[in-house]
């Protein structure tokens, strides 16, 4: 038999996981490479990252000028999807932990 | 040879091909097509046969020709294991909409007019509302580093190709690469 408690619901505390992943969350790294060009790159990252046109040619002159840039922060899962968007657009891009390296 | 331009009235991203620019086109998608559903994009599974047998999901392992290598890159290069996970969720829907792309820019190319064998001196104009500019231009994108994987393009290696006489085949494939490129800066400047 299955009842409905009317009793206030409890709300579970936070485990200690989710504090250590919210302290060292996950990066989109987008990797230079001699094909794509500048104007797509910062199309792009203005397209899907929703960055303003200054943001994002600054984080496309990073790809170009020092071979890669962290072009997003978050959760793991939102990394990959990130990730995954990039593929779809034709940019190398790769996920790390933020203090990896 | 002209490149994509936005049409006022109607706010789309409009081009004028020859038929034989338009020819090659549909060519340069139809190999891309192939090149997508060539390598079987199925799970490699190591080990037990009857887990291979049940294991429909996507591959594990980097694709061994490099274009693919390049088109789907190895997301955690530090971590084999999750890199395997990525790409078994994530190759075969990303394989799926590169090949849609290529297909649409075929079919757009025919619904304007390019025919099986298209006469010398026949234009196809194509009109491309938002949806389907962003659609070729990620297409363009992959043609392109398809092409520059196979003639190992570099950086800053113009001059190079340049230097090649016209009727070296590499040298003419670059031109075709270029060309790609210039039709993908006028789209990007188009939607921008």
């Amino acid at each position: 038999m299955v009842g409905v408690s009317t009793s206030p619901v409890q709300l579970d505390e936070p485990e200690v996981d989710d504090v250590a992943q919210l302290a060292s969350p996950w990066v989109t790294i987008v990797w230079n490479d001699p094909v794509n060009l500048m104007s797509y790159v910062t199309f792009v990252f203005q397209k899907y990252f929703g960055y303003g046109k200054k943001k994002a040619e600054k984080l496309m002159l990073e790809v170009h000028e020092d071979g890669r840039s962290v072009v997003s922060t978050g959760t793991r899962e939102a990394m990959e999807r990130d990730v995954q968007a990039m593929h779809e657009y034709g940019l190398w891009a790769t996920m790390q932990k933020a203090d990896q390296r | 040879m002209s490149g994509f331009r936005h049409h006022r009235r109607s706010g789309a991203s409009v081009a004028t091909f020859t038929a034989f620019e338009a020819d090659l086109l549909r060519s340069l998608a139809g190999q891309l097509i192939e090149l997508l559903r060539n390598e079987s994009a199925t799970a490699a599974v190591q080990g037990d046969p009857l887990e291979r047998l049940l294991d429909f999901s996507g591959p594990t392992t980097e694709p061994e020709d490099p274009v693919l290598a390049r088109l789907f890159p190895t997301a955690y290069p530090d971590d084999q294991e999750a890199a395997e996970d990525f790409r078994r969720f994530t190759e075969s829907g990303l394989r799926d909409g590169k090949a849609g792309a290529a297909a649409a820019i075929i079919d757009a190319l025919e619904e304007a007019g390019l025919t099986s064998e298209p006469e010398d001196g026949t234009f196809i104009d194509v009109e491309l509302d938002e949806e389907a500019a962003m659609t070729w231009m990620r297409s363009f994108t992959d043609m392109r580093l398809a092409i520059a994987t196979r003639l190992e393009v570099e950086e800053g290696d113009e001059d190079y190709w340049h230097s090649l006489p016209d009727d070296d085949p590499r040298a003419q494939v670059h031109d075709i690469y270029d060309w790609l490129g210039y039709l993908q800066e006028t789209l990007v400047h188009v939607l921008d």
